[in-house]
Protein backbone atom coordinates (compact mmCIF):
# COMPACT_ATOMS: atom_id res chain seq x y z
CA UNK A 1 0.00 0.00 0.00
CA UNK A 2 2.67 2.40 1.31
CA UNK A 3 4.12 2.12 -2.82
CA UNK A 4 1.03 3.45 -4.18
CA UNK A 5 1.91 6.99 -3.15
CA UNK A 6 5.42 7.31 -5.16
CA UNK A 7 4.21 5.10 -8.24
CA UNK A 8 1.57 8.05 -7.99
CA UNK A 9 3.61 11.11 -7.89
CA UNK A 10 5.97 9.54 -10.43
CA UNK A 11 2.89 9.49 -12.66
CA UNK A 12 1.42 12.43 -12.09
CA UNK A 13 4.31 14.31 -12.45
CA UNK A 14 5.11 12.58 -15.76
CA UNK A 15 2.23 14.71 -17.42
CA UNK A 16 3.43 17.83 -16.72
CA UNK A 17 7.53 16.96 -17.64
CA UNK A 18 6.34 16.58 -21.16
CA UNK A 19 3.73 18.87 -23.08
CA UNK A 20 0.89 16.31 -22.65
CA UNK A 21 -0.24 17.95 -20.44
CA UNK A 22 -0.74 21.10 -21.64
CA UNK A 23 -1.63 20.35 -24.73
CA UNK A 24 -4.47 18.34 -23.34
CA UNK A 25 -5.49 20.80 -21.14
CA UNK A 26 -5.84 23.52 -23.76
CA UNK A 27 -7.59 21.48 -26.16
CA UNK A 28 -9.91 20.20 -23.77
CA UNK A 29 -10.85 23.50 -22.71
CA UNK A 30 -11.32 24.56 -26.09
CA UNK A 31 -13.32 22.14 -27.07
CA UNK A 32 -15.26 22.23 -24.28
CA UNK A 33 -15.65 26.15 -25.22
CA UNK A 34 -16.16 25.82 -28.55
CA UNK A 35 -19.15 22.84 -28.41
CA UNK A 36 -20.88 24.94 -25.37
CA UNK A 37 -21.08 28.25 -27.10
CA UNK A 38 -20.89 27.56 -30.81
CA UNK A 39 -22.62 24.53 -31.51
CA UNK A 40 -24.37 24.26 -27.87
CA UNK A 41 -26.03 28.20 -28.32
CA UNK A 42 -25.68 28.63 -24.86
CA UNK A 43 -26.40 31.91 -25.11
CA UNK A 44 -28.94 31.74 -27.20
CA UNK A 45 -30.61 29.35 -24.85
CA UNK A 46 -31.45 32.20 -22.43
CA UNK A 47 -31.19 29.26 -19.61
CA UNK A 48 -29.09 30.19 -16.71
CA UNK A 49 -27.58 26.90 -16.45
CA UNK A 50 -24.33 24.27 -17.60
CA UNK A 51 -26.79 21.48 -18.95
CA UNK A 52 -25.57 21.94 -22.61
CA UNK A 53 -22.20 22.13 -21.52
CA UNK A 54 -22.05 18.54 -19.34
CA UNK A 55 -24.03 17.39 -22.26
CA UNK A 56 -21.43 17.59 -24.76
CA UNK A 57 -19.03 16.07 -22.10
CA UNK A 58 -19.45 12.31 -22.76
CA UNK A 59 -18.71 12.76 -26.25
CA UNK A 60 -15.32 14.74 -25.60
CA UNK A 61 -14.24 12.10 -23.26
CA UNK A 62 -14.98 9.55 -25.75
CA UNK A 63 -12.07 10.75 -27.83
CA UNK A 64 -9.84 12.68 -25.16
CA UNK A 65 -9.89 10.28 -22.39
CA UNK A 66 -8.35 7.44 -24.64
CA UNK A 67 -5.76 10.05 -25.39
CA UNK A 68 -4.43 9.88 -21.76
CA UNK A 69 -5.22 6.49 -21.43
CA UNK A 70 -3.78 5.19 -24.26
CA UNK A 71 0.00 5.56 -22.89
CA UNK A 72 -0.37 4.13 -19.70
CA UNK A 73 1.20 0.50 -20.47
CA UNK A 74 1.39 1.11 -23.96
CA UNK A 75 4.45 3.42 -23.46
CA UNK A 76 5.81 1.31 -20.49
CA UNK A 77 5.73 -1.93 -22.68
CA UNK A 78 7.79 -0.27 -25.54
CA UNK A 79 10.19 1.42 -23.96
CA UNK A 80 11.06 -1.46 -21.58
CA UNK A 81 10.26 0.22 -18.39
CA UNK A 82 7.33 -2.05 -17.79
CA UNK A 83 10.10 -4.48 -17.02
CA UNK A 84 11.41 -2.41 -14.09
CA UNK A 85 8.26 -1.48 -12.77
CA UNK A 86 6.98 -5.02 -12.65
CA UNK A 87 10.20 -6.26 -11.32
CA UNK A 88 10.16 -3.67 -8.23
CA UNK A 89 8.70 -5.03 -4.81
CA UNK A 90 5.19 -4.09 -5.32
CA UNK A 91 1.81 -5.86 -5.82
CA UNK A 92 0.41 -5.57 -9.41
CA UNK A 93 -2.87 -4.49 -8.17
CA UNK A 94 -0.99 -1.04 -6.51
CA UNK A 95 1.28 -0.35 -9.62
CA UNK A 96 -1.78 -0.81 -11.72
CA UNK A 97 -4.46 1.29 -8.94
CA UNK A 98 -1.72 3.97 -8.59
CA UNK A 99 -1.31 4.44 -12.47
CA UNK A 100 -5.13 4.91 -13.01
CA UNK A 101 -5.16 6.88 -10.00
CA UNK A 102 -2.66 9.27 -10.93
CA UNK A 103 -4.52 9.26 -14.39
CA UNK A 104 -7.71 10.43 -12.96
CA UNK A 105 -6.64 13.05 -10.70
CA UNK A 106 -5.21 14.63 -14.01
CA UNK A 107 -8.33 14.24 -15.87
CA UNK A 108 -9.49 16.01 -12.78
CA UNK A 109 -7.48 19.05 -12.71
CA UNK A 110 -9.00 19.31 -16.60
CA UNK A 111 -12.33 19.36 -15.40
CA UNK A 112 -11.89 21.80 -12.68
CA UNK A 113 -10.30 23.78 -15.09
CA UNK A 114 -12.99 24.91 -16.68
CA UNK A 115 -14.68 26.36 -13.54
CA UNK A 116 -15.12 29.41 -15.56
CA UNK A 117 -18.27 28.66 -17.40
CA UNK A 118 -19.23 28.23 -13.68
CA UNK A 119 -18.50 31.91 -13.17
CA UNK A 120 -19.88 32.59 -16.42
CA UNK A 121 -23.52 31.19 -15.84
CA UNK A 122 -23.21 32.56 -12.10
CA UNK A 123 -22.69 36.02 -13.53
CA UNK A 124 -25.48 36.06 -15.54
CA UNK A 125 -28.15 34.13 -13.55
CA UNK A 126 -28.86 32.42 -10.50
CA UNK A 127 -28.43 28.67 -11.81
CA UNK A 128 -28.77 25.90 -9.35
CA UNK A 129 -25.20 25.30 -7.55
CA UNK A 130 -26.11 21.77 -6.66
CA UNK A 131 -27.10 20.45 -9.58
CA UNK A 132 -23.60 21.70 -11.31
CA UNK A 133 -21.73 20.09 -8.74
CA UNK A 134 -23.47 16.94 -8.69
CA UNK A 135 -23.03 17.42 -12.69
CA UNK A 136 -18.77 17.68 -11.81
CA UNK A 137 -19.15 14.54 -9.93
CA UNK A 138 -20.80 13.00 -12.49
CA UNK A 139 -18.66 13.68 -14.66
CA UNK A 140 -15.54 12.87 -13.10
CA UNK A 141 -17.01 9.65 -12.41
CA UNK A 142 -17.68 9.31 -16.10
CA UNK A 143 -14.21 10.11 -16.91
CA UNK A 144 -12.73 7.60 -14.70
CA UNK A 145 -15.28 4.94 -15.97
CA UNK A 146 -13.46 5.89 -19.83
CA UNK A 147 -10.10 5.95 -18.22
CA UNK A 148 -10.68 2.49 -16.83
CA UNK A 149 -11.24 1.22 -20.28
CA UNK A 150 -8.86 2.92 -22.15
CA UNK A 151 -6.05 1.51 -19.35
CA UNK A 152 -6.96 -1.81 -19.73
CA UNK A 153 -6.80 -1.99 -23.27
CA UNK A 154 -3.51 -0.04 -23.01
CA UNK A 155 -2.04 -3.02 -21.28
CA UNK A 156 -3.19 -5.20 -24.41
CA UNK A 157 -0.62 -3.62 -26.66
CA UNK A 158 2.50 -1.89 -27.00
CA UNK A 159 1.22 0.11 -30.04
CA UNK A 160 -0.44 3.64 -28.40
CA UNK A 161 -2.01 3.89 -31.95
CA UNK A 162 -3.74 0.74 -31.00
CA UNK A 163 -4.45 1.18 -27.51
CA UNK A 164 -6.36 4.76 -28.78
CA UNK A 165 -8.15 3.11 -31.79
CA UNK A 166 -9.85 0.69 -29.69
CA UNK A 167 -10.69 2.41 -26.55
CA UNK A 168 -12.47 4.78 -28.95
CA UNK A 169 -14.32 2.02 -30.42
CA UNK A 170 -14.86 0.53 -26.86
CA UNK A 171 -15.96 3.64 -25.12
CA UNK A 172 -18.03 4.61 -28.00
CA UNK A 173 -20.47 0.81 -27.53
CA UNK A 174 -19.97 1.93 -23.42
CA UNK A 175 -21.36 5.52 -24.40
CA UNK A 176 -24.58 4.88 -26.59
CA UNK A 177 -25.35 1.28 -25.10
CA UNK A 178 -28.15 3.28 -23.97
CA UNK A 179 -29.17 5.47 -27.36
CA UNK A 180 -31.37 4.24 -29.94
CA UNK A 181 -28.90 3.87 -32.07
CA UNK A 182 -27.80 0.42 -30.16
CA UNK A 183 -30.96 -0.29 -28.86
CA UNK A 184 -32.93 -0.17 -31.94
CA UNK A 185 -30.82 -3.17 -32.91
CA UNK A 186 -32.00 -4.91 -30.12
CA UNK A 187 -35.65 -4.06 -30.01
CA UNK A 188 -38.41 -6.29 -30.83
CA UNK A 189 -36.71 -9.03 -30.74
CA UNK A 190 -34.37 -9.72 -27.64
CA UNK A 191 -36.42 -9.70 -24.50
CA UNK A 192 -37.22 -6.53 -22.51
CA UNK A 193 -34.16 -7.77 -19.95
CA UNK A 194 -31.72 -8.06 -22.21
CA UNK A 195 -32.79 -4.48 -23.52
CA UNK A 196 -32.97 -2.86 -20.52
CA UNK A 197 -29.32 -4.92 -19.36
CA UNK A 198 -28.10 -2.99 -22.74
CA UNK A 199 -29.58 0.23 -21.65
CA UNK A 200 -28.06 0.01 -17.94
CA UNK A 201 -24.75 -0.54 -19.58
CA UNK A 202 -24.84 2.93 -20.86
CA UNK A 203 -22.68 5.72 -19.60
CA UNK A 204 -25.14 8.32 -21.00
CA UNK A 205 -27.75 6.98 -19.07
CA UNK A 206 -26.00 7.06 -16.05
CA UNK A 207 -24.71 9.86 -16.29
CA UNK A 208 -27.87 12.37 -17.63
CA UNK A 209 -29.08 10.82 -14.56
CA UNK A 210 -26.95 12.71 -12.07
CA UNK A 211 -26.76 15.96 -14.27
CA UNK A 212 -30.75 16.01 -13.54
CA UNK A 213 -29.26 17.20 -10.43
CA UNK A 214 -29.86 13.62 -8.13
CA UNK A 215 -27.13 11.60 -7.48
CA UNK A 216 -28.55 8.15 -7.42
CA UNK A 217 -26.49 6.14 -5.16
CA UNK A 218 -27.00 3.29 -7.73
CA UNK A 219 -25.44 5.30 -10.21
CA UNK A 220 -22.70 5.89 -8.46
CA UNK A 221 -22.11 2.26 -7.62
CA UNK A 222 -22.31 2.02 -11.38
CA UNK A 223 -19.19 3.91 -12.32
CA UNK A 224 -17.24 2.62 -9.48
CA UNK A 225 -18.20 -1.00 -10.23
CA UNK A 226 -17.48 -0.36 -13.70
CA UNK A 227 -13.91 0.62 -12.53
CA UNK A 228 -12.99 -1.64 -10.30
CA UNK A 229 -14.29 -4.28 -13.25
CA UNK A 230 -12.09 -3.22 -15.79
CA UNK A 231 -9.07 -2.34 -13.34
CA UNK A 232 -9.14 -6.26 -12.55
CA UNK A 233 -9.29 -6.75 -16.42
CA UNK A 234 -6.04 -4.58 -16.69
CA UNK A 235 -4.68 -6.76 -13.99
CA UNK A 236 -5.76 -9.80 -15.24
CA UNK A 237 -4.32 -8.50 -19.28
CA UNK A 238 -1.04 -8.16 -17.37
CA UNK A 239 -0.37 -11.14 -15.57
CA UNK A 240 -2.05 -13.25 -18.55
CA UNK A 241 0.90 -11.46 -20.56
CA UNK A 242 3.43 -12.63 -17.55
CA UNK A 243 2.50 -16.16 -18.59
CA UNK A 244 2.03 -16.14 -22.27
CA UNK A 245 3.74 -14.80 -24.93
CA UNK B 1 20.89 -17.76 -2.46
CA UNK B 2 19.58 -18.11 -6.14
CA UNK B 3 18.11 -21.41 -7.31
CA UNK B 4 16.37 -22.37 -10.70
CA UNK B 5 14.90 -26.15 -10.79
CA UNK B 6 14.03 -27.52 -14.22
CA UNK B 7 12.98 -24.40 -15.61
CA UNK B 8 11.42 -24.11 -18.79
CA UNK B 9 9.29 -21.00 -20.65
CA UNK B 10 7.57 -21.56 -23.69
CA UNK B 11 7.01 -18.99 -26.36
CA UNK B 12 4.20 -20.71 -28.51
CA UNK B 13 5.86 -23.98 -30.00
CA UNK B 14 9.62 -22.57 -29.16
CA UNK B 15 10.93 -23.17 -26.02
CA UNK B 16 13.58 -19.97 -24.99
CA UNK B 17 14.50 -21.75 -21.91
CA UNK B 18 14.50 -26.01 -22.16
CA UNK B 19 15.18 -26.49 -18.53
CA UNK B 20 17.70 -24.54 -16.86
CA UNK B 21 19.03 -26.15 -13.35
CA UNK B 22 21.09 -23.88 -12.07
CA UNK B 23 22.42 -22.57 -7.71
CA UNK B 24 24.52 -19.39 -7.81
CA UNK B 25 25.96 -19.23 -3.92
CA UNK B 26 27.06 -16.17 -2.14
CA UNK B 27 30.52 -14.80 -3.11
CA UNK B 28 29.91 -16.18 -6.54
CA UNK B 29 29.77 -13.71 -10.10
CA UNK B 30 28.60 -15.64 -12.53
CA UNK B 31 29.40 -15.06 -16.23
CA UNK B 32 26.00 -16.04 -18.26
CA UNK B 33 27.15 -16.67 -21.93
CA UNK B 34 25.22 -17.75 -24.65
CA UNK B 35 24.82 -16.59 -28.01
CA UNK B 36 21.53 -13.70 -29.17
CA UNK B 37 18.54 -15.85 -28.32
CA UNK B 38 20.06 -18.27 -26.43
CA UNK B 39 17.42 -17.69 -23.13
CA UNK B 40 19.80 -15.62 -21.35
CA UNK B 41 17.48 -12.60 -21.21
CA UNK B 42 14.35 -15.10 -20.61
CA UNK B 43 16.09 -16.54 -17.87
CA UNK B 44 16.87 -13.56 -15.73
CA UNK B 45 13.21 -12.42 -16.28
CA UNK B 46 11.78 -15.34 -14.67
CA UNK B 47 14.19 -15.20 -11.86
CA UNK B 48 13.21 -11.53 -11.25
CA UNK B 49 9.46 -12.70 -11.32
CA UNK B 50 8.68 -10.10 -15.13
CA UNK B 51 8.01 -13.65 -16.92
CA UNK B 52 6.38 -16.28 -15.18
CA UNK B 53 7.93 -20.38 -16.09
CA UNK B 54 5.79 -22.12 -18.33
CA UNK B 55 7.28 -25.01 -15.76
CA UNK B 56 9.59 -25.14 -13.00
CA UNK B 57 10.91 -23.41 -9.79
CA UNK B 58 13.22 -20.44 -9.46
CA UNK B 59 13.40 -19.31 -5.28
CA UNK B 60 15.75 -16.28 -4.69
CA UNK B 61 17.04 -15.94 -0.66
CA UNK B 62 14.45 -18.76 -0.23
CA UNK B 63 11.55 -17.44 -1.38
CA UNK B 64 9.84 -18.63 -4.37
CA UNK B 65 9.10 -16.12 -7.10
CA UNK B 66 5.81 -17.27 -7.93
CA UNK B 67 4.11 -17.52 -4.83
CA UNK B 68 5.90 -15.30 -2.65
CA UNK B 69 7.00 -12.60 -5.39
CA UNK B 70 7.15 -9.53 -3.58
CA UNK B 71 9.49 -10.88 -0.68
CA UNK B 72 11.64 -12.58 -3.63
CA UNK B 73 11.75 -9.15 -5.34
CA UNK B 74 12.94 -7.65 -2.43
CA UNK B 75 16.47 -9.60 -2.05
CA UNK B 76 17.30 -8.34 -5.83
CA UNK B 77 18.88 -5.83 -7.72
CA UNK B 78 17.95 -6.05 -11.45
CA UNK B 79 19.21 -4.26 -14.69
CA UNK B 80 16.68 -4.93 -17.60
CA UNK B 81 18.23 -5.57 -20.96
CA UNK B 82 18.70 -2.25 -22.32
CA UNK B 83 18.69 -0.35 -19.23
CA UNK B 84 15.37 1.03 -19.01
CA UNK B 85 14.74 4.09 -17.46
CA UNK B 86 11.89 7.03 -17.35
CA UNK B 87 13.29 8.97 -19.62
CA UNK B 88 11.72 12.25 -19.19
CA UNK B 89 13.22 12.00 -15.72
CA UNK B 90 16.71 12.77 -14.42
CA UNK B 91 18.72 10.53 -12.72
CA UNK B 92 18.23 12.11 -9.27
CA UNK B 93 14.36 11.46 -9.51
CA UNK B 94 14.65 8.26 -11.09
CA UNK B 95 16.65 7.21 -8.34
CA UNK B 96 14.59 8.95 -6.02
CA UNK B 97 11.28 7.32 -7.23
CA UNK B 98 13.00 3.44 -6.95
CA UNK B 99 14.14 3.86 -3.51
CA UNK B 100 10.99 5.26 -2.84
CA UNK B 101 9.25 2.91 -3.93
CA UNK B 102 11.49 0.13 -2.15
CA UNK B 103 10.18 1.88 0.98
CA UNK B 104 13.39 4.54 2.00
CA UNK B 105 12.57 8.18 2.63
CA UNK B 106 14.14 10.95 4.90
CA UNK B 107 17.60 10.27 5.54
CA UNK B 108 17.70 7.19 4.63
CA UNK B 109 17.14 7.74 1.12
CA UNK B 110 19.44 10.34 0.93
CA UNK B 111 22.25 7.88 2.16
CA UNK B 112 20.71 5.13 0.10
CA UNK B 113 20.75 7.88 -3.00
CA UNK B 114 24.42 9.11 -2.60
CA UNK B 115 26.11 5.12 -1.91
CA UNK B 116 24.83 4.72 -5.02
CA UNK B 117 25.51 7.67 -7.16
CA UNK B 118 29.14 7.51 -6.07
CA UNK B 119 29.66 3.75 -7.00
CA UNK B 120 28.78 4.12 -10.98
CA UNK B 121 29.80 7.82 -10.99
CA UNK B 122 26.64 9.86 -12.07
CA UNK B 123 27.11 12.84 -10.16
CA UNK B 124 27.98 15.13 -13.72
CA UNK B 125 24.65 14.27 -15.06
CA UNK B 126 22.49 13.80 -11.90
CA UNK B 127 19.70 16.92 -13.09
CA UNK B 128 19.87 16.20 -17.27
CA UNK B 129 16.71 13.98 -18.24
CA UNK B 130 17.68 10.73 -18.97
CA UNK B 131 16.55 10.90 -22.59
CA UNK B 132 19.78 13.04 -23.13
CA UNK B 133 22.30 10.89 -21.53
CA UNK B 134 24.32 9.13 -23.46
CA UNK B 135 24.59 4.98 -23.45
CA UNK B 136 27.45 4.70 -21.01
CA UNK B 137 25.72 7.01 -18.59
CA UNK B 138 21.95 5.68 -19.35
CA UNK B 139 23.42 1.86 -18.74
CA UNK B 140 25.08 3.29 -15.13
CA UNK B 141 21.71 5.06 -14.09
CA UNK B 142 20.34 1.40 -14.72
CA UNK B 143 23.07 -0.14 -12.82
CA UNK B 144 22.31 2.45 -9.85
CA UNK B 145 18.97 1.50 -10.12
CA UNK B 146 19.85 -1.76 -9.59
CA UNK B 147 22.47 -1.32 -6.39
CA UNK B 148 20.39 1.13 -4.47
CA UNK B 149 18.80 -1.07 -2.09
CA UNK B 150 22.39 -2.76 -1.74
CA UNK B 151 20.77 -5.93 -2.82
CA UNK B 152 21.88 -9.42 -1.85
CA UNK B 153 21.50 -10.65 -4.95
CA UNK B 154 21.85 -9.00 -8.51
CA UNK B 155 21.41 -9.83 -11.52
CA UNK B 156 22.68 -7.25 -14.39
CA UNK B 157 21.43 -7.95 -18.30
CA UNK B 158 24.98 -6.85 -19.78
CA UNK B 159 25.78 -4.26 -17.28
CA UNK B 160 28.89 -3.20 -19.28
CA UNK B 161 27.22 -2.87 -23.26
CA UNK B 162 27.39 0.80 -24.36
CA UNK B 163 30.18 1.80 -22.21
CA UNK B 164 33.95 3.11 -22.41
CA UNK B 165 37.33 0.66 -21.83
CA UNK B 166 37.62 3.19 -19.06
CA UNK B 167 33.89 2.76 -17.48
CA UNK B 168 33.64 -1.12 -18.28
CA UNK B 169 36.93 -0.95 -15.89
CA UNK B 170 34.85 0.85 -13.25
CA UNK B 171 31.95 -0.93 -13.25
CA UNK B 172 33.89 -4.78 -13.29
CA UNK B 173 36.22 -3.44 -10.34
CA UNK B 174 32.40 -2.24 -8.87
CA UNK B 175 31.16 -5.44 -9.25
CA UNK B 176 34.48 -7.57 -7.96
CA UNK B 177 34.18 -5.23 -5.30
CA UNK B 178 30.42 -6.02 -3.96
CA UNK B 179 30.84 -9.92 -5.01
CA UNK B 180 31.99 -11.34 -1.21
CA UNK B 181 28.78 -10.34 0.01
CA UNK B 182 26.62 -10.92 -2.77
CA UNK B 183 25.73 -13.56 -5.19
CA UNK B 184 25.48 -11.47 -8.88
CA UNK B 185 24.52 -13.06 -12.13
CA UNK B 186 25.72 -11.40 -14.85
CA UNK B 187 24.77 -12.20 -18.68
CA UNK B 188 27.57 -10.39 -21.53
CA UNK B 189 28.60 -11.12 -24.76
CA UNK B 190 32.37 -9.93 -23.67
CA UNK B 191 34.28 -12.83 -22.92
CA UNK B 192 37.12 -11.07 -21.64
CA UNK B 193 34.32 -9.74 -19.00
CA UNK B 194 34.33 -13.26 -17.76
CA UNK B 195 38.01 -13.66 -17.50
CA UNK B 196 37.67 -10.23 -15.97
CA UNK B 197 35.39 -10.44 -12.68
CA UNK B 198 33.09 -13.99 -13.24
CA UNK B 199 33.93 -16.95 -10.73
CA UNK B 200 32.21 -19.20 -12.76
CA UNK B 201 30.75 -19.10 -16.09
CA UNK B 202 28.15 -20.63 -17.53
CA UNK B 203 27.25 -21.14 -21.26
CA UNK B 204 23.48 -21.90 -22.14
CA UNK B 205 22.59 -22.50 -26.10
CA UNK B 206 19.23 -23.20 -27.27
CA UNK B 207 17.72 -22.75 -23.71
CA UNK B 208 20.04 -25.19 -22.07
CA UNK B 209 22.77 -25.15 -19.66
CA UNK B 210 25.93 -26.03 -22.02
CA UNK B 211 28.97 -25.84 -20.23
CA UNK B 212 29.51 -25.25 -16.36
CA UNK B 213 32.89 -24.21 -14.51
CA UNK B 214 35.44 -21.79 -14.08
CA UNK B 215 36.54 -19.47 -16.89
CA UNK B 216 39.68 -21.91 -15.83
CA UNK B 217 37.98 -24.66 -16.51
CA UNK B 218 36.33 -23.74 -19.81
CA UNK B 219 39.63 -22.22 -21.20
CA UNK B 220 41.07 -25.95 -20.39
CA UNK B 221 38.66 -26.77 -22.79
CA UNK B 222 40.13 -24.76 -25.57
CA UNK B 223 41.97 -26.35 -28.67
CA UNK B 224 44.76 -23.48 -27.50
CA UNK B 225 44.55 -24.63 -24.08
CA UNK B 226 48.72 -24.60 -23.27
CA UNK B 227 49.65 -24.57 -26.82
CA UNK B 228 52.37 -22.64 -27.40
CA UNK B 229 53.44 -20.19 -30.27
CA UNK B 230 56.68 -19.08 -31.91
CA UNK B 231 57.50 -16.26 -34.31
CA UNK B 232 60.42 -16.62 -36.68
CA UNK B 233 61.47 -16.17 -40.40
CA UNK B 234 59.61 -17.58 -43.00
CA UNK B 235 62.96 -19.91 -44.52
CA UNK B 236 62.67 -21.35 -40.72
CA UNK B 237 59.45 -22.33 -40.44
CA UNK B 238 59.00 -24.80 -42.01
CA UNK B 239 62.39 -26.82 -40.90
CA UNK B 240 61.15 -25.95 -37.12
CA UNK B 241 57.57 -27.08 -37.68
CA UNK B 242 59.08 -30.60 -38.48
CA UNK B 243 61.43 -30.43 -35.26
CA UNK B 244 58.42 -29.58 -33.19
CA UNK B 245 55.75 -32.41 -35.00
CA UNK B 246 58.56 -34.91 -33.91
CA UNK B 247 58.63 -33.68 -29.99
CA UNK B 248 56.46 -36.05 -27.51
CA UNK B 249 54.12 -33.30 -25.81
CA UNK B 250 53.20 -31.75 -29.37
CA UNK B 251 50.11 -33.18 -31.68
CA UNK B 252 50.30 -31.10 -34.16
CA UNK B 253 51.75 -27.77 -35.80
CA UNK B 254 49.85 -24.65 -37.57
CA UNK B 255 51.44 -22.32 -39.60
CA UNK B 256 50.32 -18.54 -40.12
CA UNK B 257 51.81 -16.23 -42.30
CA UNK B 258 52.44 -12.71 -40.81
CA UNK B 259 52.49 -10.91 -43.73
CA UNK B 260 55.71 -9.52 -42.73
CA UNK B 261 58.65 -12.31 -43.53
CA UNK B 262 57.67 -13.93 -40.60
CA UNK B 263 55.37 -16.68 -39.67
CA UNK B 264 53.65 -18.03 -36.69
CA UNK B 265 54.14 -21.25 -35.57
CA UNK B 266 51.43 -23.12 -32.94
CA UNK B 267 52.30 -26.09 -31.37
CA UNK B 268 49.34 -27.80 -29.72
CA UNK B 269 49.91 -29.85 -26.71
CA UNK B 270 48.80 -34.16 -26.62
CA UNK B 271 46.75 -34.57 -24.21
CA UNK B 272 47.05 -33.19 -21.27
CA UNK B 273 50.85 -32.45 -21.60
CA UNK B 274 52.59 -28.90 -21.36
CA UNK B 275 54.41 -28.51 -24.33
CA UNK B 276 56.21 -24.95 -23.61
CA UNK B 277 59.12 -26.49 -21.82
CA UNK B 278 60.02 -29.30 -24.65
CA UNK B 279 59.65 -26.16 -26.92
CA UNK B 280 61.94 -23.94 -25.06
CA UNK B 281 64.38 -26.29 -24.71
CA UNK B 282 64.24 -27.05 -28.61
CA UNK B 283 64.71 -23.04 -29.08
CA UNK B 284 67.57 -22.95 -26.68
CA UNK B 285 69.69 -26.06 -28.05
CA UNK B 286 68.87 -25.86 -31.90
CA UNK B 287 69.84 -22.05 -31.84
CA UNK B 288 66.31 -21.12 -33.15
CA UNK B 289 66.29 -16.97 -34.15
CA UNK B 290 63.00 -16.59 -32.81
CA UNK B 291 61.37 -13.39 -31.60
CA UNK B 292 58.31 -14.62 -29.98
CA UNK B 293 57.86 -17.47 -27.29
CA UNK B 294 54.90 -17.82 -25.40
CA UNK B 295 52.45 -20.48 -23.89
CA UNK B 296 48.33 -19.88 -24.32
CA UNK B 297 45.98 -20.12 -21.46
CA UNK B 298 43.21 -21.15 -24.25
CA UNK B 299 40.68 -18.93 -25.50
CA UNK B 300 37.71 -18.45 -24.56
CA UNK B 301 36.30 -17.01 -27.87
CA UNK B 302 37.33 -20.80 -28.71
CA UNK B 303 35.37 -22.76 -26.44
CA UNK B 304 32.17 -20.70 -26.86
CA UNK B 305 32.19 -21.01 -30.52
CA UNK B 306 32.80 -24.55 -30.27
CA UNK B 307 29.97 -25.15 -27.67
CA UNK B 308 27.40 -23.34 -29.63
CA UNK B 309 27.96 -24.04 -33.03
CA UNK B 310 28.13 -27.99 -32.69
CA UNK B 311 24.76 -27.80 -30.76
CA UNK B 312 23.16 -25.89 -32.68
CA UNK B 313 23.78 -27.72 -35.97
CA UNK B 314 22.95 -31.22 -33.54
CA UNK B 315 19.66 -29.21 -33.05
CA UNK B 316 19.19 -28.83 -36.68
CA UNK B 317 19.77 -32.48 -37.37
CA UNK B 318 17.18 -33.24 -34.90
CA UNK B 319 14.48 -31.42 -35.21
CA UNK B 320 14.76 -32.17 -39.29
Amino acid sequence: MSQVWPIFRREFATYFATPLAYVFIVIFLFAMGAFTFYIGNFYANGVADLSVFFGYHPWLYLFLVPAIAMRLWAEERRTGTMELLLTLPVPLWATVVSKFLAAWAFTGIALALTFPIWLTVNYLGSPDNGVILASYIGSFLMAGGYLAIGAAISAMTSNQVIAFVVSVVVCFLFTVSGAPIVLDFFQGWAPLVLVNTVASFSFLTHFSAITAGVIDIRDVIYFFTLIALFLCVNIVVIDLKRVAR
Amino acid sequence: MIEIEALIKRFGPVAAVAGIDLKVAKGEVLGFLGPNGAGKSTTMKMVTGFLAPTSGRVTVCGHDIETDTIAAQRTIGYLPEGAPAYGDMTPRQFLTFIGRVRGYSGPRLNDKLAAAIFNTDLEPVLDQPIDTLSKGFRRRVGLAQALLHDPPVLILDEPTDGLDPNQKHSVRRLIKAMAPEKAIVVSTHLLEEVEAICTRAVIIDRGRVVADGTPAQLLARSRHHNAVTLTLPARDADAIAAKLKALPSVAGVEQNENGDGTVRLTAFPKGGALPVEDVSRLAQTGNLKISELYAERGRLDEVFYAITTHDTARGRETSA
